[in-house]
């Protein structure tokens, strides 16, 4: 019989979008529900979004099997370290440890996209950007995934952060107040639903304060 | 693939055979959440490549006192499976303590089973539809392959993505009746009929609901092939070849 | 002479010039570009008085969306149209060519054209052409001998069916197709059905989006509904609207007049009409 399958692969992309936005008091993580397989949509209703800290949430996209892997294992150590410390992770601990979670799998890596967002220690917003491998930087504002060529050139241009070269440093929170945001991501993803065939469906919208953790979901594009 | 790995990286292992293409397969499986728990349905063949080679393989199985098992994909990994979930059961029994199983963490463990066999290169070459209910919740979800899994209202595997879920998509909704539910099914099973070709027309229908699990004895659809295109398809285009 | 015969422009057909090249750049691992597709659903169906297509607008080139409400339906004679599904540049070539064929024939014969005509021009050109015209085609149309509805495959093959889809998002409407079409059709009840069906592809299949178009013929008489259907609108927009800030700074601004003028001398009345 002929080898139908020789070409077995172990990874796939699922598809999808994530944002994160910070700014001076607080932080917005979104990203789209849709998880597809080629051109098939798989469900229209999987979160991304992945509370690790109570100031702490991850957004991923890329292999759904791998992404939840690495939200499982993120999610253990947090337990051991709440164990050991008697306290919540902070959120630039938890952008170390993802990291070296990411790096320690550099020859055969989780295939997932993040972005980190949260409220470090002085409860300001942070947010981090990783690639699969680890490499990671602490900006103002990122996105990842299947629609961030789109979204990306938009974002810079509506929120161009001081360059991190400048002297003295400059903050990297963008200047906007939190419903200006909230705003914004709503249309950087009604753009990249437009012209990225892998996002749609629905948004949800993670909102980091001093208040705590709130959620909002709107609707996409369902083609 | 693997002879192209280098081997410190993969250990000993890589130079076993693996299962890396299927041998006898069983093609779609369709399920549903309707009022009081789940329907799940499949067609009896397990293919040889594309010859039909067996017309009686059972492909849903119940999985302790809560869960239906449905795959598609090689046969004898979901054998594997069905043992993996026995001793699973067993042990789980043997505590003694009022407790099972439910569908979630059933579905769960496929979910890590099919998952560290991927991260081993040595895949189950398998689609899952784990369905059940527990305590009044009912629970839908599915596994692939590589370990991709979620729940849904209705989920399908293979051919069943491309042909049966725009069906449910559109008619699916949360108070089917078990007769509506069972019309919706058949629906879904007889596109799949005619359009997969190694689907075959002898299906299985299995429900759980609180109550416990019933899987339908197999029986046949009936098909429409008397379009009058159909019975005389030259006609259609005299003058070309 | 002999020279100019080499560099003589090619009179009709493809030119294969860089295929040579291609292939060995390909051997050295060069990617080609990709090209618009328009990752398909394409319909058609036979009705009680004719031929109903169908087909969405989206316009594909990997990912990304490069045309959010682009024609699928091609204009092939007055009685005959064609969905087209693959890349583009073929479906449009394709159709454009075999419809200027069958107006020539139709001034030489001065007779109506004929589907069978059309389908046979369209399978003898992509069976030359060995599947590398990549073009997925649901040609549709009544002539005097009744309604015709027709599938051809890029490598030429064809087929003659009372109900047809194609594109990627073939096997969602084809689901549609298969639990509810039946024959005899009322014209409503048939536009109902290929709406539901390119419907399902817009939804189901991620190549296929945006609007539904359809084309609705019948003896002496033909309907092109664009964008009968709009069912997906833009999600969210901002109440307030964005603005975009002059950032890039500039430094020098120089400007060089042209050295010339030259005079425009009137020439009579010649071009005055």
């Amino acid at each position: 019989m002929a080898k139908q399958h020789a070409n077995w692969s172990p990874y796939d992309n699922n598809g999808g979008s994530c944002v994160a936005i910070a700014g001076a008091d607080y932080c917005v993580i979104a990203a789209d529900t849709r998880m597809s397989t080629g051109y098939n949509i798989l469900t229209r209703d999987y979160s991304k979004i992945c509370k690790l800290a109570d100031k702490c949430v991850m957004a991923s996209s890329g292999f759904q099997a791998d992404v939840k892997a690495l939200q499982k294992h993120l999610g253990a150590r947090h337990l051991i370290y709440q164990h050991q410390h008697n306290k919540q992770m902070s959120c630039p601990a938890m952008a170390q440890l993802l990291s070296n979670t990411l790096y320690y799998k550099r020859f055969f890596p989780y295939y997932s996209f993040n972005v980190l967002g949260g409220l470090d220690n002085e409860g300001k917003g942070c947010v981090f950007t990783y690639d699969a491998v680890g490499s990671y930087e602490k900006v103002g504002y990122s996105s990842q995934g299947s629609g961030s060529t789109l979204i990306m050139p938009f974002l810079d241009n509506q929120l161009k952060s001081p360059s991190p070269l400048l002297l003295p440093a400059q903050d990297a929170v963008t200047p906007l107040a939190e419903d200006e945001a909230v705003d914004l991501v709503k249309t950087v993803f009604a753009s990249a639903s437009e012209r990225d065939i892998y996002t749609g469906d629905k948004l949800e919208i993670v909102v980091i304060n001093a208040d705590g953790l709130r959620r909002e979901y709107i609707d996409l594009r369902k083609d | 693939m693997a002879s192209k790995q280098p081997d410190a990286l993969l250990g000993p292992e890589s130079d076993s055979q693996r299962t890396q293409y299927p041998y006898v397969t069983g093609t779609s499986v369709v399920a549903i959440k309707y009022k009081d728990g789940i329907l799940m349905a499949s067609d009896m063949g397990g293919s040889y490549g594309s010859t039909l080679r067996y017309k009686s393989v059972e492909r849903i199985k119940p999985i302790g006192k809560h869960s239906l098992l449905g795959a598609s994909g090689e046969i004898s990994d979901f054998q594997e499976i069905l043992r993996y979930l026995d001793e699973l059961i067993l042990y789980d029994n043997m505590w003694d303590d009022g407790n099972s199983l439910g569908p979630k963490e059933v579905h769960n463990y496929l979910t890590r089973i099919m998952y560290n066999r991927r991260n081993k290169f040595n895949p189950l070459w398998n689609s899952l539809v784990l369905g059940g209910v527990k305590n009044g919740q009912k629970y839908l979800g599915t596994v692939s392959m590589i370990g991709v899994n979620f729940e849904d209202n209705h989920v399908a595997s293979g051919f069943g993505n491309h042909l049966a879920r725009p069906i449910l998509r559109q008619e699916w909704h949360e108070n089917l009746s078990f007769e509506d539910g069972v019309r919706l099914l058949e629906k879904c099973m007889l596109v799949l009929l005619y359009r997969d070709r190694s689907a075959i027309n002898k299906f299985q229908i299995a429900k759980i609901t609180d109550e416990g699990v019933t899987i339908h004895q197999p029986y046949s659809l009936k098909t429409n092939w008397e379009f009058s295109a159909f019975q005389n398809p030259s006609q259609g285009a005299v003058g070309t070849w | 002479m002999s020279t100019s015969d080499v560099e003589l422009p090619p009179k009709g057909g493809f030119s294969f010039d860089l295929c040579r090249r291609n292939e060995m750049l390909s051997k050295k691992g060069a990617n080609p570009p990709s090209f618009r597709k328009t990752g398909t659903t394409i319909v058609g169906l036979i009705f009680q008085d004719g031929v109903i297509l169908g087909a969405d607008t989206r316009a594909t080139a990997g990912s990304i969306v490069c045309d959010k409400n682009c024609e699928k339906i091609h204009y092939m004679a007055p009685n005959i149209y064609c969905c087209g599904a693959g890349t583009a540049a073929d479906t449009e070539a394709v159709t454009d060519m075999v419809n200027s064929q069958l107006q020539l024939h139709r001034y030489h014969t001065g007779r109506e054209s004929r589907v069978v005509t059309a389908l046979t021009l369209l399978k003898s050109h992509l069976f030359k052409y060995q599947g590398h015209v990549q073009a997925a085609l649901v040609l549709g149309g009544v002539d005097v001998t009744g309604p015709h509805l027709h599938t051809i495959y890029p490598h030429g093959s064809t087929d003659t069916l009372p109900f047809a889809t194609m594109g990627s998002g073939s096997l969602a409407a084809m689901a549609v197709f298969e639990s509810k079409y039946r024959e005899g059709l009322t014209k409503e009840e048939g536009i109902n059905l290929v709406c539901e069906a390119i419907c399902a592809g817009i939804f189901n299949d991620l190549g296929s989006g945006s609007n539904v178009d359809l084309c609705v013929i019948t003896k002496g008489h033909k309907e092109y509904l664009r964008n009968y259907q709009v069912p997906n609108h833009r999600a969210h927009i901002s109440s307030k609207g964005f603005t975009f800030p002059k950032k890039t700074e500039v430094l020098l601004t120089k400007i060089t007049p042209l050295d010339e003028k030259v005079e425009v001398i009137e020439a009579g009345d010649a071009m005055e009409e």
